[in-house]
């Protein structure tokens, strides 16, 4: 489904590549949490999955396709079988529920009769539809996640992509979210997820995949989030990468999300009470 | 390509900038007018050289006794000289070029400068022997005309030869000049105007950059993404060209057949019909124009 061998992303004018020779694989149907300090390599991962940037050097391939060598006038239809998701949800805000999910299906110029039938049963399945003729701004922060959500499956892919998606959300409202990634990815859509959310993390108890630096220094199957520690100093690459970055996530990530450890803590609590 | 989807696309592009789109309408109206404006005097040059040309001969003026001394030193060409301008007129070396000719003697010459110059103090004071004695000369093909002013020319007794094409030529030169400084504005405002439609369209892809992005997430194909602004582009400058030829249209009935061809009926002028000619160039060069400009905008802009 999606394999990286030796994938080096090198920006132009950065002295560090922010990936650095990075190899995985992701199986069809697979629940993968991306983990790391803001500026380990998440974003550019998900960046190079989504062809919105090419790689440096190495062997990239999604659904089939090698990233590197495809051509610009096949990335379209590579796009339709995958889905995204951003921490700032990307709604339009001049469009109704409806319409932002429609407008996904009208772009890429299914018939009006295909998406009366589609808007409404995704609506149903984020648990929306009452809400479909509502404008974004009237949404609370979570409805308006659900509807990024509803617009990225709305056209069946076979991989989704989330980039922070609990980011900006309650703890509360994040569990929410993410038990519909779960509902989504049992019926067969692969997901990867970047987050600093270490309730979700721990509690789903899924594939780890922890970045630092542009290395992969950890890539755990039903792993939590803080497990990195004991860890890092076994693999030999991570000692000698990022001295000042630390060799605790915790501290690496506070500045960054204002992800506070209260507020770490009050999310695993709440993830627990919603159990 | 859905055609609803298409339309709504456009129409909330040409409303989100009407004022850039009113000036993409004015300029190309305007630069769209010149071009008709230049094409018109093209036309009307092209008649008028078909109906005067055709009309056009050349003189060969004999010497009288009153001519410059230089030209004619013998003064009064006598029936010698006529005799050999004659006879060279009927030579083989140049009957491929004459039409006909005839001989136009003092009493004829003087009748014809009576008439039209008979509200003029001159015709009281002019004497025949005065006026030159002349072979009029129609040539078969205008163009060649010069072969007649050389063989000619310089010969005893002949004061002059003047080919009646040199007069008109420079009423053609001048209205020349005219359409290919019009032609130069046009293309100057042709210029804006294709720099104005680059950046309208620059404009309405950034305030529509959320829509752009998602569209290019979720799969939208290039040619989805850029049609609506190309075809934003060609529709202001197709209602800026459509514009634009009626103002050619109306410039012919209203001007030229309403008040120049009233002042001066003699001469012929362009009708309706070279205007309507002139509508498909205008209209499809405004379109043409357009699209490529705001396609290379579009593209400089959108990148996969």
């Amino acid at each position: 489904m999606i394999s990286f061998s030796n994938v080096t992303k090198q920006h132009k004018g950065a002295p560090k590549p922010a990936l650095d020779a990075v190899s995985l694989e992701i199986e069809r149907g697979d629940f993968v949490f991306l983990v790391g300090a803001s500026g380990s390599g998440k974003s550019t991962l998900l960046r190079l999955m989504l062809r919105e940037e090419i790689a440096s050097r190495g062997d990239l391939f999604v659904l089939g396709q090698n990233l590197v060598t495809i051509p610009s006038r096949k990335v379209p239809a590579l796009r339709r079988k995958m889905g995204v998701v951003f921490q700032d949800f990307r709604l339009l805000p001049n469009k109704t529920v409806f319409q932002n999910v429609a407008f996904s299906l009208e772009v890429i110029g299914k018939s009006s009769a295909y998406i009366a039938d589609a808007v409404p049963e995704v609506l149903r399945l984020v648990g929306l539809e009452e809400k479909a003729d509502r404008l974004p701004n009237e949404l609370s922060g979570g409805e308006q996640q659900r509807v990024a959500l509803a617009r990225a499956i709305v056209n069946k892919p076979d991989l989704l992509l989330a980039d922070e998606p609990t980011g900006n959300l309650d703890p509360a409202t994040s569990a929410g979210i993410v038990s519909l990634l779960e509902k989504i990815n049992q019926n067969g859509t692969t997901i990867v997820m970047a987050t600093h959310d270490v309730g979700i993390v721990d509690r789903l108890k899924r594939r780890v995949i922890e970045l630092r630096g542009g290395v992969i220094v950890r890539d755990d199957k039903k792993s939590g989030y803080e497990t990195a520690l004991p860890i890092t100093d076994q693999v030999p690459i991570s000692s000698d990468t990022e001295p000042e970055q630390g060799n605790e996530p915790e501290q690496a990530n506070e500045p960054e999300q204002g992800n506070e450890p209260e507020s770490r803590i009050s999310s695993t609590d709440q993830a627990e009470e919603q159990e | 390509m859905k055609f609803g989807f298409l339309m709504r696309e456009i129409g909330q592009g040409l409303s989100r900038n009407v004022s850039m789109i009113v000036s993409i309408i004015l300029v190309t109206f305007l630069s769209l007018t010149f071009v008709g404006t230049a094409g018109l005097l093209q036309a009307q040059i092209g008649q008028m050289k078909t109906y005067w040309y055709d009309k056009a001969q050349v003189a060969i003026y004999l010497c009288t006794d009153t001519s410059p001394a230089d030209a004619c030193p013998q003064g009064e060409a006598s029936s010698d000289v006529k005799a050999t301008v004659e006879a060279a007129l009927k030579d083989a070396a140049l009957t491929p070029f004459v039409e006909r000719y005839y001989f136009e003697d003092h009493q004829a010459a003087y009748d014809k400068f009576q008439e039209q110059f008979a509200d003029n103090a001159v015709a009281k004071y002019v004497k025949k022997e005065q006026l030159n004695e002349t072979y009029w000369v129609k040539v078969k093909d205008p163009n060649k005309s010069a072969v007649i002013v050389e063989s000619f020319t310089g010969v005893a007794g002949v004061e002059e030869v003047r080919d009646q094409r040199s007069y008109l030529d420079q009423i053609f030169s001048i209205l020349n000049a005219a359409s290919i400084a019009a032609v130069g504005i046009a293309a100057i405002m042709l210029a804006s105007a294709v720099l104005l439609i680059s950046t309208t369209i620059r404009l309405s892809a950034f305030s529509r950059r959320r829509e752009i992005g998602i569209m290019r997430l979720v799969g939208a194909s290039n040619f989805y993404i850029q049609l609506p602004f190309i075809l934003e582009g060609v529709v202001a400058a197709t209602i800026g060209s459509v514009l634009a030829s009626g103002a050619v249209v109306a410039i012919v009935v209203f001007f030229v057949q309403g008040y120049l061809a009233q002042r001066l009926p003699l001469t012929s002028f362009v009708g309706v019909d070279d205007a309507l000619l002139l509508m498909p160039l205008i209209i499809g060069s405004g379109v043409v124009l357009a699209a490529i400009a705001s396609g290379f905008a579009i593209r400089r802009y959108l990148k996969i």
